[in-house]
């Protein structure tokens, strides 16, 4: 990566470079090696450490008896977004944790492994998967990104006729937006949703529901809906000082770098970072990676309640990214001409209580408030629910997160199921992953399937 | 350190270590780099009448991302003329006095073809003699190599032969492409061989181009057969060699071949009777160097053991080595598996379960975790558990005591015999 001094300026090249993928992938010596070390294990925990219950052991021995495209077909059967999830899986707390190697040696690199299969079918070209016969029932998707294309790739295998709506552009969702270029590219993100329109699948971009397209429209026109709408921007955090110049949402910083150079100017800036999950660590490397001179991250807890991944954690020291532990932000100070200039803070302290989170409760420390000269702030404290929508579609919710039956996903309308983000929360456990967010859209298509099923058959039988 | 010299059929050698009659003995320059490196001696690629080799002529094996599991060569004997041979022998053992060459032979079965190479080649001063019966492609088509090897009665005529006018000892090397090796050893041994070599390399085909159907390799779109050696090749090496060594008419030292690639490759087939051994592939694959690592091993595995002279290795092995007929059927292992040790792969269960006696369950203890165990009860002891299970320590072949006396099948059949004289079977060998 490239460091620079405040002086030069953030040049086309400079993004490319910097923003490229980081991690290189295996070489094909590389992959053998890999792939001959793997046991084959049987009943493999790996299979079973995976959402999406990839056939990790098949896929394997397929890349070891060069059968790339049978081995990319194993992922992506299993798991629609198998390639993104290749580079941003939390692996070793997934399959590679799970790997019986742990125990003797080192796991099996699992999630290079995939992504060595997945780039294979990248690039030649081929299609894995083929449309189902139509069998006369349609399903219109809320949501492009994970969940919803999962949902619509199984249901168009299947035959059912699918349409995606979604609000922007580009469909893909979080993969597509929402994570830094340099662990996963927009392209494999793209690639993912070409599959899913190659059997197909229209995908309407653009579309956004309640404002492009009705409800009563959807409800109308399809068989069932499966609300896949994820997740919002980041929510305010209530202080003084929000609206300055200077400020920026997460995932919107995330977001601008995705399509290319971005707009805003973090070239020589020192940027405070609020937050301490996935998201907060994605913006403060990609604030790293605009040229920000320095970059510290702001938490009101300790590492140990963070909950960003430990390898995330790792690779933003790794790159330079400063944690101010116990530090509470209380509010944005700017100049006359509206821009920041310092983050007002407070000291925290840990009360040895735990709070209703598990987590142990932080408290003020009185008198401790201390200016932190910043150019900017990034604020990641989450993530705003789609409250509007979901009421919109008048489902039942707790606080935004869509209320659904845990086996079928379906919500309080039986017409409409639910996957991905927008049920994140809700006592569901667990971490809203990439891989989560797949599953959930296979196991609403499966539960749609499984209403449907039978269908079909009496039409073919009215036609003979 | 123990003492690594060795006296085969009276040709002494600084170590066991010898090249055997193959590519890396081509030349002079080739065997003097051997020696420097620690070879104790080579036998020199065969000399006979000068051929033409084809152009692509080895082939490799490989397995699990290894390279080199097995080795296939279609090359023939030595396409140098005698003279020159010759005089790098001489070169040779003159740099190298107390190194070991032996000259490895092949012409055609002819009384006189024989007593002039012998003559000629023992003119220049070599240690010893290695005929080459062996040679299963190239030269076999011209009645030569493996062609006299599968003869009996023609490797006794050309043995004597030879040793009508040979001063140095004669080594009669043995190809393993005939159905019991021990049929030619003695007919060497009648012929009045003073030892014998084994194996040559097996007939084979290394493989097929799935992509161009060619075969591996081929020339200029064909292949034929050639031979096999290399790792994969050493437990029938390794049974040919103990064949030999429990057989009382064969009765002459041994020269191992057949795979030999560690140190632990050594010992195993001194174990089984080698006085001695050759190595080709594992040069072909990794150079001379090799016999550094061969040597160091060898020092400290016959240190460990209190071992003085690595000649108290041969044949230690050979009398626990014998027929099926003479197992003890009441001997019983079970297999034990250590949980402290076991990684949970389930590959045992599978491979029980689907290819021997479906005895080892997977099943969940008090605590809640995942435990794989063996039904004793219904455990034959086949070891497959064993073999697939990657985990050092994980599985145990246990002997149990059966309470019976020791019986064998033949054992069994003589009872029986004896019980009901109509009745009979034969003995199992």
């Amino acid at each position: 990566m490239e460091r620079t001094s405040p002086l030069t300026t953030f040049t086309p090249d400079m993004f490319m470079r910097n923003f490229a993928e980081a991690e290189p992938g295996l070489t094909r010596k590389g992959a053998i090696e890999e792939s001959n070390r793997c046991l084959y294990c049987y009943d493999a925990p790996c299979i079973k450490a995976c959402p999406t219950s990839i056939n990790i052991p098949s896929f394997i021995r397929r890349i070891a008896t060069d059968n790339l495209r049978g081995s990319a077909q194993t992922i992506m059967d299993s798991n629609p977004v198998g390639a993104s999830c290749a580079r941003v899986c939390p692996t070793e707390e997934l399959c590679e944790g799970a790997c019986v190697l742990n125990d003797v040696s080192e796991p099996i690199q699992i999630g290079l492994l995939q992504r060595y299969a997945t780039d294979w079918a990248m690039h030649s070209g081929v299609q894995l998967f083929r449309a189902g016969e139509p069998n006369g029932v349609s399903v219109a998707v809320i949501g492009g990104g994970p969940a919803g294309l999962s949902a619509a790739r199984e249901l168009a295998r299947e035959g059912f006729r699918v349409v995606i709506y979604e609000a922007k552009p580009l469909a893909g969702g979080l993969d597509t937006h929402g994570i830094v270029s340099f662990r996963l590219p927009q392209a494999i993100s793209l690639w993912e949703v070409e599959q899913v329109e190659k059997l197909g699948v229209e995908i309407r971009t653009g579309m956004k529901v309640g404002v492009d397209v009705s409800v009563e429209e959807l409800k109308a026109g399809y068989d069932a809906i499966v609300l896949a709408a994820g997740m919002g921007y980041v929510p305010p955090l209530g202080i003084e000082g929000e609206r300055l110049s200077g400020v920026y949402d997460a995932i919107e910083l995330v977001e601008t770098t995705k399509t290319g150079i971005p707009a805003l100017e973090l070239m020589g800036r020192r940027v405070a970072v609020i937050g301490a999950g996935n998201t907060a660590i994605d913006a403060a490397t990609c604030s790293v990676r605009l040229g920000a001179a320095n970059v510290k991250m702001v938490y009101r807890r300790t590492r140990g309640e963070m909950t960003a991944y430990d390898f995330e954690y790792e690779f933003a020291k790794q790159e330079g990214v400063e944690f101010n532990w116990l530090t509470l932000p209380k509010r944005i100070i700017g100049d006359e001409l509206g821009n920041v200039t310092a983050l007002e803070c407070v000291q925290m302290k840990l009360t040895g209580e735990t709070g209703p989170d598990g987590r142990l409760a932080p408290m003020p420390v009185e008198g401790s408030e201390f200016l932190l000269p910043v150019d900017a702030v990034v604020v990641a404290i989450g993530q705003k629910r789609r409250v509007g929508l979901i009421e919109a579609l008048g489902l039942e919710h707790d606080r935004g997160v869509v209320k659904i039956d845990a086996q079928t996903g379906r919500t309080s309308d039986p017409q409409i199921y639910a996957a991905g983000d927008i049920v994140f929360g809700a006592g569901s456990g667990g971490e809203a992953m990439v891989v989560s967010a797949a599953r959930q859209g296979k196991d609403v298509a499966r539960a749609i399937m499984k209403k449907w099923s039978g269908y079909p058959d009496s039409v073919v039988g009215s036609a003979v | 350190m123990a003492d690594l010299s060795i006296d085969f059929a009276g040709i002494k050698s600084p170590n066991p270590f010898w090249l055997a009659s193959a590519p890396p003995t081509n030349t002079g320059y080739q065997v003097q780099r051997a020696f420097e490196a620690g070879w104790g001696g080579a036998v020199w690629k065969t000399l006979g009448e000068p051929v033409i080799n084809t152009s692509a002529r080895f082939a490799a094996v490989h397995f699990g991302g290894q390279r080199v599991a097995g080795f296939n060569n279609i090359e023939l004997i030595t396409d140098r003329p005698l003279e020159v041979n010759l005089k790098e022998i001489y070169e040779t053992k003159r740099r190298f006095p107390d190194h070991t060459i032996i000259a490895s032979l092949m012409v055609e079965p002819k009384r006189e073809k024989w007593h002039e190479i012998v003559k000629r080649v023992e003119a220049i001063g070599v240690d010893g003699l290695e005929l080459n019966f062996g040679c299963p492609h190239g030269m076999a088509e011209r009645g030569m190599g493996a062609a006299s090897g599968q003869q009996p009665d023609l490797v006794l005529a050309q043995t004597a032969w030879v040793k009508e006018v040979a001063t140095t000892p004669v080594i009669v090397k043995l190809t393993p492409n005939i159905t019991d090796i021990t049929v030619v050893a003695r007919h060497a041994v009648k012929g009045g061989a003073d030892a014998i070599s084994l194996i040559n390399t097996i007939n084979s085909l290394a493989g097929v181009d799935i992509h161009s159907w060619n075969t591996i390799p081929n020339v200029g779109g064909q292949g034929a057969h050639g031979g096999y050696c290399g790792p994969a090749v050493k437990p029938i090496a390794l049974s040919m060699v103990a064949e030999c060594a429990r057989d009382r008419e064969v009765g002459v030292p041994i020269s191992g071949i057949g795979g030999i690639s560690t140190w632990q490759d050594v010992v195993e087939f001194m174990l089984m009777g080698s006085t001695g051994i050759q190595v080709c592939t594992a040069v072909m694959h990794h150079g001379f160097r090799i016999v550094e690592e061969m040597i160091d091993g060898l020092n400290h595995y016959l240190d460990g053991k209190g071992l003085a002279s690595v000649t108290e290795l041969i044949g230690q092995s050979v009398p626990r080595y014998s027929n099926w007929g003479d197992l003890d059927l009441n001997y019983k292992v079970v297999a034990r598996i250590n949980e402290e040790n076991c990684i949970n792969c389930n590959k045992c269960h599978i491979a029980c379960e689907d290819a021997s006696h479906q005895c080892i369950d997977m099943l969940t203890n008090a605590e809640g975790k995942a435990i794989l165990q063996v039904r004793e009860e219904d455990c034959v002891g086949c070891n497959l558990c064993s073999i697939v299970c990657p985990a050092d320590g994980a599985i145990d072949m246990v002997a149990l005591d059966s309470g019976l006396a020791p019986m064998s099948w033949n054992q069994r059949s003589r009872i029986i015999s004896g019980v009901n004289g109509s009745y009979s079977e034969a003995e199992v060998v």
